[in-house]
C-alpha cells in the first residue's frame, strides 16, 4: 500500500535593514563577538525595544509578494524562555496576530524527466517579524559555552506554508523560490551559509485520503540539499516505523548532516510553555492603506509574472522561462541583452543558459560579476541574427569579450570574422574544389551523400570560417547536384 | 534655607546667596548625619554630585540657567544613572554600575540639577512598606517605628525631611502617592506617556509611570517640567507640545467641580483619614468648588485585576536578571539550569518570587484566558468608570490611603492586608489616568494623611493648580517632622 508524505516548511528570513528590528546596534555578519550588542541587545536594566520600520516595510514588501493579506493592526508578543543566548528571556514576536496573512506561491517542481517540470500552488499560513536570539559558542570554551550577541535581535521574517507539499523535490521547489522570491524582492540576502535562510521542515506521512499523521519537526535546514535528505530520511523513518507497527510521536528532530539521519532532539512531553502575552513596551503595529500602496508601487515585476510572459509572448519553453526567472539579476540581464535584439528571445536564452552560464560556473561567478554587459552580449548576438558572424565567429567573439572586452562590431572587424556573402566568390571556391576532387563527385553523384560533409569542410576552409554555412551549402549542392 | 521651594533655592543660588556646590554639601552633611537611621539612600556619591554641583556654579556664573540649575535631587535607585549604582533595591543588582543614563536623569542631568544620591526603594518597586528593600527599610521620619509606604518610600522619606530638595519615583499602583501621603509631602504620578520609561528598570511596563515627589505643588510643577517630554526611546512615550506645568498654578478654582467616588468612602477607610478628607473637601468649598457625588462601580476589582497583570508583566520582566551577563551570579552550581536556579532564588527576595510565582502562573496554558485575558477585560471597565466620572467632574479626589503610615513588620505575614493599601491608588494606574497626592492633616498620633487628586488624561496642568491652590490656604505641606535636626 501507498504512503504519502506531507510537508509544510517554515522558513526563517533575516531581513536585509541595516540596524537591528528593535535597536540601533549593525546586522552585519562576521564581526567579531558582541562588538555589534547594544545596551538593547544585551537586555540591560531599563532599556526598550523600538521597532525598525525598514523590518516592517520589508514584512509588507513580501506579504504583496505573495497576495496575502497585510494585517492592519498586528501586535508582538513576548515569547518566554529561559536560555543564554537569548538576552531578555524572552523574543519579541508575533503570536494570533502576525503582520502577514494568508497568501500563496506558485512553484516549478522538476520530474524524473530532464527538463520537464509541473507547476502547483503552496499556500501560505502567515508570516510574522520577530528578532533573531545570539549564539551558544560551545567550541574553544573548554567545557564551558561562549554567548555572542551580535545577531540577537536580527531582524527575522518566519513564513509558515500550509502542509501542502507532498514529497521532498516539492518542498524543496518551494523553498527555492522562496529564496528566489525574497532575494527577488530585495528583503534578504538568501545567503544560506550566514543564515540568512534557514528552514525547519514539518513532516508526517498517511494513507492516501486518511487523516494527516503525527509530524516531527526536523530543525535548522540551511542548504536545499539538506532539506531534501532530511526530508527523504525522515519520511522513510515513519513509513518504515509504521510498517513495523509502531507510532510516530510528535518531536523536535535534527538532521545530522554527516550521517544523513535525523534524531529526535525534544519530545511534546518536554515542550516549552512560552507564556506568550502581547508586549507591553511595544505598541500594536499600526499598518494603513497609504503606507501598503506606498510599499506596492516599489515592488518588481514578480518571477511568475515574467516566467508567464516568457512562455506566452517570447515563446520560450517553461523551463527557459524558470532558469531565466532562478534570479532578479539573471532576469534583468536577459531583458537588457534582448533589448537589443527584440526578436531573438530564443537565441538569448540559449547563450544565456548557454555559453554565459558555463563560462560564469567555470570561474565560480555570479551574473552580476559577469565580465560581459547585456549590451555587449546582445550587440554580438545582433550579428548573428543579421548573418554579419556565424555561430563559430561568434565563439570567438564572446571569448574575446569575456577577456579583454571591447565592442562586438569592432572584434567583428579588426579580426575579420565577418561571414562571406559574396556569392560569386562561393561560386568560384566551389567551382575551385569540385575540379579538384573528381572522384569524390563521383561517389556523391552515385548517391553517396555522405561525401557532402567532406565538400563543406573544403569549402568552409577556403572560405577561412567565414562563409556563411547555409549559403555555402546551397551553392554546394547545386554545383554537385551537375 | 531647607524650607525653601524650589524657586526659592534657585533665585538664592543666582543671586550666589549660596553655591550649588554648598547646597549640596548641606544636603550630604544631612543625608551622613541623618541616613543611617532613616535608610533613604542606598547609594550617595559625593564625589560624583559635587561634580555635577561644581558644573551647575559655573553654568550659575554664566547665567546659562534653567530653574532647577544646581539643585540637588535624590533619585530613585530604579533609574539608571551613568557611572552610578543603581540596585533597584535587589540584592540581584547590588554591583550594577549603570553604564547609561535613563531618560529622566538625562533630563535633570541637562538643566544642571545635582544627582545628590540613589534613594532606597522596595525591591524591584514591589512593595507598599520599603521593607522588601534587600537594603533594608526606611523608616518614617514622623514615627520611627512606622513605615515611609512604598515603593518610593526612600524618596518619599528624603522630602520629607530635608535629605534633599526634591526627589523622583515611580507609580505602578500607587508607589509614589502612597509613600507621599504616609510621609506627608506631594507627589505626582503623570498620564501613562508623559514621562519616558528609558532606563526606568522596568516592574510593569504597562503601568509604570516616573513622577515627581517634593514638597509642595509649585515644586512637582518645575519637576515635571523637566521630566516631562517625548522620547523615541520608549514606544509608549507620548508625542505631544511642550508644556509648561505652572501655567495654570494660580488659577482660581471658582467653579470647579469635585468628583467624589463613593466607592473611596466606604468601608476600609479609617475615621482619621476620612476627617481629615472631609476637611480638605470643605476648604476647597470654600475655595468655590463644587462637589458632585460620583461612582467607580468596577473600581473594587482593582486589586485582583492589579495583581494579575502587574505580575504577568513582572514575570517577564525579571527574566533578564539570568546571571548569565551581569548581575548576581550563584557562586557555586553544577549546570546551566542549576546557576539560573540558584541565582535568582538567591538574588530576589521573598515578594519578587511571589509576584513572579504569580505571574508565570497566570500566564501559563490553559490559565491565559481565565486571568490575564479577563483581568485585560475588567482593566478597560476600570477605566470606563473614569471616563464616564470625567463626564460629571474636573477632578476626582479622595484619601490616597486608607490609614496613615502602619508599623514596620506589621503586615510583613499577611501579603493581602499589604496589598489593599494600595486599593485607592491602583485603579489610577490601570486606567493610565495621572494622579497625585499632598499631605491633608494629621491623625491623632500625629501622623500625615493624604489627599488624592485624580485627573483626566494630560491633566496634569489643572491638578497642579488644584493642588497649589490648596496650598496657599493650608499650611500642611509645610509641617516638618520633629527630630530632623543636625
Amino acid at each position: 500500500m501507498q504512503w504519502e508524505i506531507v510537508i509544510g516548511l517554515e522558513v526563517h528570513t533575516q531581513l536585509s535593514t541595516s540596524s537591528k528590528i528593535f535597536s540601533g546596534a549593525s546586522t552585519a555578519f562576521g564581526a567579531e563577538p558582541n562588538t555589534q550588542a547594544c545596551a538593547v541587545d544585551l537586555a540591560l536594566p531599563g532599556v526598550l525595544p523600538v521597532l525598525n520600520r525598514g523590518a516592517v516595510e520589508r514584512a509588507i514588501k513580501f506579504g504583496l509578494a505573495v497576495g496575502a493579506h497585510i494585517a492592519p493592526r498586528s501586535v508582538f508578543s513576548r515569547k518566554n524562555y529561559f536560555y543564554p543566548d537569548l538576552p531578555k528571556g524572552y523574543q519579541i514576536s508575533q503570536f494570533d496576530l502576525p503582520i502577514v496573512g494568508q497568501g500563496s506561491l506558485t512553484i516549478q517542481v522538476p520530474t524524473t524527466t530532464a527538463g520537464q517540470t509541473y507547476k502547483k500552488m503552496v499556500r501560505l499560513t502567515r508570516a510574522h517579524l520577530e528578532e533573531d536570539a545570539g549564539k551558544s559558542l560551545h567550541e574553544d570554551f573548554h567545557g564551558m559555552t561562549g554567548i555572542d550577541l551580535n545577531r540577537a535581535g536580527t531582524p527575522l521574517l518566519e513564513i509558515v506554508s500550509e502542509p501542502d507539499m507532498r514529497s521532498a523535490a516539492e518542498a524543496v521547489a518551494y523553498a527555492k523560490m522562496l529564496h528566489t522570491l525574497v532575494r527577488w524582492i530585495g528583503i534578504c540576502d538568501g545567503n544560506m551559509q550566514e543564515g540568512s535562510f534557514r528552514c525547519d521542515a514539518n513532516v508526517s506521512v498517511r494513507r492516501p485520503g486518511a487523516e494527516l499523521g503525527t509530524r516531527r519537526e526536523i530543525k535548522n535546514l540551511n542548504s536545499f540539499r539538506f532539506l531534501q535528505q532530511a526530508i527523504e530520511y525522515e519520511a522513510q523513518w515513519q513509513i518504515d516505523t509504521l510498517e513495523n507497527g509502531g507510532t510516530i510521536q510528535q518531536a523536535t528532530v535534527l538532521f545530522n548532516a554527516d550521517i544523513g539521519e535525523t534524531r529526535a532532539m525534544r519530545s511534546k512531553e518536554d515542550a516549552h510553555d512560552y507564556r506568550y502575552f502581547p508586549d507591553p513596551d511595544l505598541l500594536p503595529l499600526a499598518i494603513d492603506h497609504e503606507w501598503i500602496e506606498q510599499i506596492r508601487g516599489t515592488l518588481p515585476e514578480l518571477p511568475l509574472s515574467k516566467q508567464t510572459r516568457y512562455v506566452a509572448d517570447l515563446g520560450l519553453s517553461v523551463y527557459d522561462a524558470d532558469t531565466l526567472t532562478s534570479s532578479r539579476e539573471m532576469a534583468d540581464f536577459f531583458e537588457a541583452a534582448l533589448n537589443e535584439v527584440p526578436k531573438e528571445a530564443k537565441l538569448c536564452a540559449n547563450w544565456l543558459m548557454g555559453d554565459v552560464s558555463a563560462s560564469l560556473n567555470r570561474e565560480d561567478r555570479d551574473i552580476t560579476q559577469c565580465p560581459i554587459s547585456p549590451a555587449q552580449l546582445g550587440g554580438m548576438l545582433k550579428r548573428i541574427a543579421d548573418g554579419t558572424i556565424s555561430n563559430a565567429a561568434a565563439k570567438e567573439v564572446f571569448k574575446i569579450l569575456w577577456n579583454e572586452g571591447g565592442t562586438p562590431d569592432t572584434i567583428i572587424e579588426t579580426k575579420g570574422l565577418k561571414q562571406m556573402s559574396d556569392v560569386g566568390a562561393m561560386e568560384a571556391m566551389v567551382d575551385e574544389i569540385i575540379a579538384a576532387n573528381p572522384m569524390q563527385v563521383a561517389e556523391y553523384r552515385s548517391g553517396k551523400e555522405k561525401v557532402f560533409g567532406f565538400f563543406v569542410g573544403l569549402a568552409m576552409k577556403a572560405s577561412k570560417g567565414k562563409a556563411n554555412p547555409a549559403q555555402m551549402n546551397e551553392i554546394l549542392k547545386r554545383k554537385l547536384a551537375g | 534655607m531647607l524650607n525653601s521651594s524650589l524657586l526659592q533655592l534657585g533665585a538664592a543660588l543666582r543671586s550666589k546667596e549660596i553655591s550649588s556646590v554648598e547646597l549640596t554639601q548641606l544636603y550630604l552633611h544631612r543625608i551622613t548625619a541623618l541616613n543611617s537611621k532613616l535608610n533613604a539612600y542606598i547609594t550617595v556619591n559625593e564625589e560624583m554630585s559635587l561634580a555635577q554641583a561644581r558644573a551647575a556654579d559655573v553654568q550659575l556664573a554664566q547665567s546659562k540657567t534653567h530653574a532647577l540649575t544646581g539643585i540637588p535631587v535624590a533619585q530613585k535607585d530604579i533609574f539608571c544613572a551613568m557611572g552610578w549604582r543603581t540596585t533597584c533595591g535587589s540584592k540581584m543588582l547590588s554591583d550594577f554600575i549603570a553604564p547609561y543614563d535613563a531618560h529622566v536623569i538625562e533630563q535633570f542631568n541637562r538643566v544642571g540639577a545635582v544627582n545628590l544620591g540613589k534613594t532606597n526603594m522596595d525591591e524591584f518597586a514591589m512593595g507598599s512598606s520599603n521593607e522588601t528593600s534587600h537594603f533594608g527599610n526606611v523608616k518614617n521620619p514622623w514615627n520611627n517605628n512606622a513605615v515611609p509606604g512604598g515603593s518610593s518610600g526612600g524618596s518619599a522619606a528624603a522630602v520629607s525631611a530635608h535629605l534633599c530638595a526634591a526627589a523622583t519615583g515611580t507609580d505602578t499602583g500607587g508607589s509614589i502617592r502612597q509613600p507621599a501621603a504616609l510621609c506627608g509631602i506631594s507627589g505626582l504620578k503623570p498620564t501613562y506617556g508623559v514621562v519616558s520609561r528609558y532606563g526606568m528598570i522596568a516592574f510593569a511596563s504597562s503601568l509604570d509611570q516616573a513622577g515627581p515627589m517634593a514638597r509642595s505643588a509649585e515644586d512637582l510643577a518645575l519637576l515635571l517640567n523637566v521630566m516631562a517630554g517625548f522620547d523615541e526611546r520608549d514606544s509608549t512615550s507620548l508625542q505631544r507640545e511642550t508644556e509648561d506645568y505652572t501655567r495654570d498654578l494660580n488659577k482660581p478654582l471658582n467653579g470647579l467641580r469635585i468628583g467624589l467616588p463613593k466607592e473611596f468612602f466606604a468601608a476600609g477607610l479609617s475615621a482619621d483619614v476620612a476627617q481629615a478628607i472631609e476637611a480638605s473637601i470643605a476648604e476647597y468649598k470654600k475655595l468655590g468648588a463644587t462637589v458632585i457625588d460620583i461612582s467607580l462601580p468596577n473600581s473594587r476589582l482593582s486589586i485582583p485585576v492589579y495583581y494579575v497583570l502587574a505580575p504577568a508583566e513582572a514575570s517577564s520582566n525579571l527574566s533578564r536578571y539570568d546571571g548569565v551577563r551581569y548581575g548576581y551570579r550563584t557562586p557555586e552550581y553544577t549546570n546551566l539550569a542549576d546557576m539560573y536556579e540558584k541565582s535568582r532564588a538567591q538574588g530576589f527576595g521573598e515578594e519578587v518570587k511571589r509576584r513572579i510565582m504569580i505571574g508565570t502562573y497566570v500566564l501559563s496554558h490553559g490559565y491565559y484566558d481565565a486571568y490575564y485575558l479577563q483581568a485585560q477585560k475588567i482593566r478597560r471597565l476600570i477605566a470606563q468608570d473614569f471616563v464616564e466620572a470625567f463626564k460629571q467632574c474636573d477632578v476626582i479626589m479622595g484619601p490616597t490611603t486608607p490609614t496613615t503610615a502602619f508599623n514596620l513588620a506589621e503586615k510583613n505575614d499577611d501579603p493581602v492586608q499589604m496589598y489593599l493599601s494600595d486599593i485607592y491608588t491602583i485603579a489610577v494606574n490601570l486606567a493610565g489616568l495621572p494622579g497625585m497626592s499632598i499631605p491633608a492633616g494629621f491623625s491623632g498620633n500625629g501622623l500625615p494623611v493624604g489627599l488624592q487628586i485624580i485627573g483626566n488624561y494630560f491633566d496634569e496642568a489643572r491638578m497642579l493648580n488644584v493642588a497649589h491652590q490648596y496650598q496657599q490656604v493650608t499650611d500642611w505641606h509645610t509641617r516638618t517632622p520633629q527630630h530632623i535636626e543636625v
